[in-house]
């Protein structure tokens, strides 16, 4: 008797144990459903792509789509269209481009380059790149900042900048530069790549490197400042480039260079976060730390290219920017003129994307995934 | 046959547990009058069956308690392993043999836990988190957790100084009769490559003067395989760059003379070089970084009875602790990215306690502690720390009634040799807690504290290059507890209940936010946590039939950590990592020679990240644990055999995400005592 009631005590222990099997589940919370935006539809301007970044080692980089005909935003559509990539999209989404009907995606800690089709997201290929940064392209080729160039060599500090074919999407060439180079543009068969040197603080970098893309050499280092980041052209053939300055006594500021001479003949004394060119005119935001009210200042600037003057006053005209916690990308339709700045917030909860008018008047506004990085149009 | 299934209990539990409880609990009552080794022993042999029923069950703060056997039951590795059984407590585990493993006690994080050893605090100024990994129970007696602070009179300022505190006892030399040396050999070989040899030496060297030494070396290349998948993909990898090799070593002496005098000296090393697996992400199974440790520290008590009324306690410390990480990703001018820390620590501390009424004592304590670092890093501050605790308590304890009240001041002076340094820092800190027997019974206690305490804001937080602020303030933390403690004896059969209702509430809480410019994180006193909880052990014993003895352990943990941070979006949110319900369960049965064990452990659905959204969503995990162990006699001397089975169900999960933990492993051990 009583080792039958003992067994029977034991069998529903077990059973209990058991039952925790249970309380796993595949769909934890319901899915978030994707959100309405209020916007006209236009003509060219079909939608736009955003990047978000995710926290490193979150592995939570995520591809949004925002459609203008429906007006729907909707989430994570890398992750809709290719269910089958391992791990997702990846770690820290650091840039991303559209040339012809692909677009790339950099994702810098998960090492590769995912090329998708613009239409149906698809993955064409993946391309492993360790540690790359930021893209562009020029006649048929996407070239992409890295920032190490030989991997494994304790003696090899210099990154490079890769080169894509957009038809066969694999590598075809390599150029030594500067120690981590960032942003990239290339110009009248040229590349011009900021390097920072940011893994040897203080003895960071302070060129710009000059790539030949015949012969695909550096040709050149053009002396800019230090810790170099940002870099934007305009129609002139100026280079607009960033330094981050030192994070302590030298303060970040905004160089022009000239592509002819290939020398810096301007200097603002303006802290550049992110920029975009657009119509003769740079967007500019800047985001500054103060040991003495432990706040950030923000400030939005805008600044004629053809004049090379600051222009007075604020981007954001109706007293929005408080809704703005750490702006972290800015972008400009370019058929409506709207404004597109992206809020990281935290980093480590949803950002959001406000959309402003060309007047700086808010028109919307959108929870995005973590630290929403950069933005394209598609047509 | 009318005998229940609680009847099955063993009733020999709970009667020898009492019939001790008398001689523990003048001790427990009166701390002033000191319990020599010997007793402790003995007691400690009997009490086997239920080892920890009564500091639980008279002390004010609720307190957990595993010891010896137990300690040597569970299938544990490190003292983070034993602790996971305690309610309240979350393990932030990052899997394999050399994963960091730190602790969370009530939500309120692991800077608020303060981990003592042999009664001295393990410091680690730098990030104010003790890798209870790094803590093997190879030589571990004891391992207790009180929650608010622990209520012995002749404990060192630092013992005040904290939310709840971890006391680690590491064992002490024991002797059979006529034996003056006594060895211990152990070995343990297993899944992850596990070569784990251990010896420990007891020498009797004259009645006044024993000596310890023990030692320990562990190999493991830490791989396992697991599984990454969803709904369409499933990746079998094996866990890379997860190898540790470390050794340590251990050698106290301890003496007396007369009864009114004790003291004891340790010296402790620890050297180690492991792998760093990192992250499972997108493309990247594998890292290449890399961390070598090397602690060693040099510790001593001196206990002495002026008089009968008045009692000293002095300990000091010196530490000093190395660390190096490697990462070959990150090239430099230099080279490959190479940081070396070093940290030191000079300790001393002197408690006076005085029993002015039999029923009252006062005591006062007083801790010097100095902390530099240094480190190779770009701007680095080499910051020094000189903190002075005061701590003044008083207790009374009458027959139902037992106070204690104590107020502590903390004065911290910072110094660095470049940039800028923190400003000084003077608090006072008080506690009360109570416990009260309502009714006639003795079975039955009440208990309650509150306590206001903080952290202090790391060398790390305030100096770190480009991420420290020194203009941070201490996190407060304020704790109101209640709960009781039940120990029935229903027809000869015992139990153990301990139940708590918390509150805590977390201010000015540290965390890094993006600072200077995009590009830089920085520190501040942003966060507000409110954390509700109840906690419940459920200890219980017995015998079925006359033959087979067991001890079963239920503990089970609700929590809700709410981020109350104003202005947030996640305002309301369950703060990442904590479960709303945790537990587990442990059973040990014993049949002649034969033993078995059995634990189970639960962690429920929880959060990566601040948002309470799908995609920071973490599974639910649990794991079964399986052991048989046999002891046989070779010359009279026990050789101790036994196999393991850790997560039995092999199944695959995450503690931390993207740190997958092992299936199922195995592990084989022989102890040998001559």
């Amino acid at each position: 008797m009583k080792n039958i009631k003992l067994n029977l005590q034991t069998l529903l222990l077990i059973a209990l144990l058991f039952s925790f099997n249970a309380c796993r589940t595949d769909d934890p919370l319901d899915e978030e459903p994707a959100t309405e935006v209020p916007t006209e539809s236009s003509d060219e301007v079909k939608g736009f792509f955003l990047l978000n970044e995710g926290n490193m080692s979150m592995n939570k980089a995520a591809l949004d789509y925002m459609d203008y005909e429906t007006g729907i935003y909707d989430k994570e559509v890398f992750k809709a269209a290719n269910p089958e990539a391992v791990g997702g999209l990846g770690d820290v989404g650091n840039d991303m481009g559209i040339y012809g009907s692909k677009l790339y995606v950099v994702v810098n800690a998960s090492n590769k380059v995912e090329v998708l089709d613009v239409n149906t997201r698809k993955r064409l290929k993946q391309i492993d790149i360790d540690n790359g940064r930021y893209l562009t392209f020029y006649n048929g080729k996407a070239y992409l900042s890295t920032y190490l160039g030989s991997i494994g060599d304790p003696n090899a500090a210099n990154g490079k900048v890769v080169e894509i074919d957009t038809t066969s999407l694999s590598i075809t060439r390599s150029v030594e530069v500067g120690r981590q180079p960032e942003e990239l543009v290339a110009y009248n068969d040229k590349i011009y790549v900021a390097n920072s040197g940011g893994y040897s603080a203080p003895d960071y970098e302070s060129t710009v490197s000059v790539i030949d893309i015949d012969s695909f050499t550096e040709t050149k280092r053009i002396e800019v400042a230090i810790n170099l980041h940002r870099i934007q052209i305009d129609n002139e053939g100026d280079l607009y480039v960033s330094s981050r300055g030192d994070y302590f006594e030298t303060a970040s500021k905004l160089f022009v260079v000239d592509t002819e001479t290939e020398t810096v003949k301007k200097t603002f004394d303006l802290a550049v976060s992110n920029m975009t060119f657009f119509n003769d005119m740079l967007y500019i935001f800047s985001t500054e730390f103060s040991y003495q009210t432990g706040e950030n200042t923000i400030s939005y600037n805008t600044l004629d290219t053809t004049t090379e003057t600051v222009l007075d006053g604020s981007i954001i005209k109706d007293g929005n920017e408080t809704l703005i916690k750490i702006p972290y990308g800015i972008y400009i339709n370019p058929e409506t003129k709207d404004i597109l700045i992206t809020d990281a917030k935290d980093y480590v909860t949803p950002g959001s994307l406000y959309c402003f008018s060309a007047d700086g008047v808010l028109k919307w506004e959108v929870e995005t995934g973590d630290i929403p990085n950069k933005v394209v149009f598609t047509y | 046959m009318r005998i229940s299934f609680l009847h099955c209990f063993l009733f020999v539990y709970m009667s020898i547990g009492f019939n001790n409880s008398s001689t523990l609990y003048a001790q427990e009552k009166d701390s002033i009058i000191p319990v020599s080794l010997d007793k402790i022993y003995l007691l400690q042999s009997k009490r086997y069956l239920n080892p920890e029923p009564l500091n639980s069950h008279f002390s004010p703060a609720p307190v957990q308690e595993l010891t010896g056997n137990t300690l040597s039951r569970l299938s544990t590795n490190s003292v983070a392993d034993a602790i996971r059984f305690f309610s309240g407590v979350q393990l932030k585990d990052y899997g394999g043999i050399g994963g960091i493993k730190t602790i969370n006690i009530r939500s309120m994080g692991s800077q608020h836990t303060g981990v003592f050893y042999d009664g001295v605090q393990l410091g680690n100024a730098q990030n104010g988190q003790i890798d209870l990994g790094k803590y093997s129970l190879q030589n571990m007696e004891a391992i207790a957790l009180y929650q608010g602070q622990r209520s012995d009179l002749n404990q060192s300022a630092k013992s005040y100084a904290s939310s709840n505190s971890i006391y680690l006892q590491s064992k002490t030399p024991e002797f059979s009769e006529d034996k003056k040396l006594q060895t211990n050999v152990s070995l343990k070989s297993g899944s992850f490559g596990l070569f784990n040899p251990a010896v420990d030496f007891d020498f009797k060297i004259n009645n006044k003067l024993s000596a310890r030494f023990s030692t320990e070396y562990t190999n493991a290349n830490g791989e396992y395989k697991f599984e990454y998948s969803n709904d369409t993909y499933d990746t079998i990898a094996v866990r890379k760059n997860a190898d540790v090799e470390a050794l340590r070593l251990e050698a106290s002496l301890y003496g007396k003379q007369g009864t009114k005098t004790n003291w004891n000296l340790k010296y402790y090393h620890y050297d180690s070089e492991r792998g760093l697996p990192g992250t499972i992400v997108a493309n990247r199974f594998e890292r290449p970084q890399r961390l070598w440790d090397k602690n060693n520290f040099l510790q001593g008590e001196y206990t002495h009875h002026i008089n009968d009324f008045y009692f000293i306690v002095f300990r000091g410390k010196y530490a000093k602790n190395y660390s190096r990480y490697v990462d070959p990703e990150i090239i430099t001018t230099d080279g490959e990215l190479d940081n070396r820390y070093t940290q030191k620590e000079y300790y001393a501390s002197l408690v006076n306690t005085v029993k002015i009424r039999p029923f009252w004592n006062i005591s006062l304590a007083t801790d010097v502690q100095k902390n530099t670092m240094e480190a190779n890093l770009y701007r680095f501050a080499y910051p020094k720390r000189l903190t002075l605790l005061n701590a003044l308590a008083t207790d009374f304890n009458f027959d139902k009634v037992h106070i204690q009240a104590s107020l502590l001041s903390t004065t911290v002076n910072d110094d660095v040799e470049y940039y800028e340094s923190a400003e000084d820092l003077q608090k006072y800190t008080p506690a009360l807690m109570v416990n009260w027997q309502p009714f006639a019974s003795e079975k039955f206690r009440l208990r309650a504290f509150y306590k206001k305490i903080f952290r202090l804001p790391t060398f790390n937080d305030l100096y770190y290059t480009f991420v420290g602020n020194v203009f941070l303030d201490p996190e407060d933390a304020t704790q109101i507890n209640f709960g009781f403690s039940f120990q029935p004896e229903i027809k000869n059969i015992a139990f153990d209940i301990q139940t708590d209702v918390y509150k805590n509430l977390i201010e000015n809480k540290i965390v890094a936010v993006p600072g200077t410019n995009l590009f830089r994180w920085s520190m501040l006193n942003l966060g507000k946590v409110e954390t509700t909880g109840i906690e419940t052990t459920i200890k219980a014993a017995g015998n079925l039939g006359k033959k087979i003895h067991y001890r079963t352990n239920l503990s089970y943990t609700y929590q809700e950590s709410i981020d109350v941070t104003k202005g947030t979006s996640n305002y309301g949110d369950q703060i990442p990592y904590i479960p709303l319900h945790s537990g587990s369960l442990s059973a040990m049965l014993d049949y002649n020679k034969l033993e078995f064990n059995y634990s189970f452990i639960y962690t429920g659905e929880r959060y990566s990240q601040k948002a309470n959204i799908n995609s920071n969503y973490l599974q639910p995990w649990y794991t079964h644990d399986l052991s048989l162990g046999y002891t046989l006699f070779l010359k009279q001397n026990p050789l101790k055999i036994k196999m393991e089975v850790n997560n039995a169900f092999n199944q695959q999960y995450t503690v931390i995400k993207n740190f997958p933990m092992p299936g199922r492993s195995y592990r084989f051990s022989l102890n040998y005592t001559l």
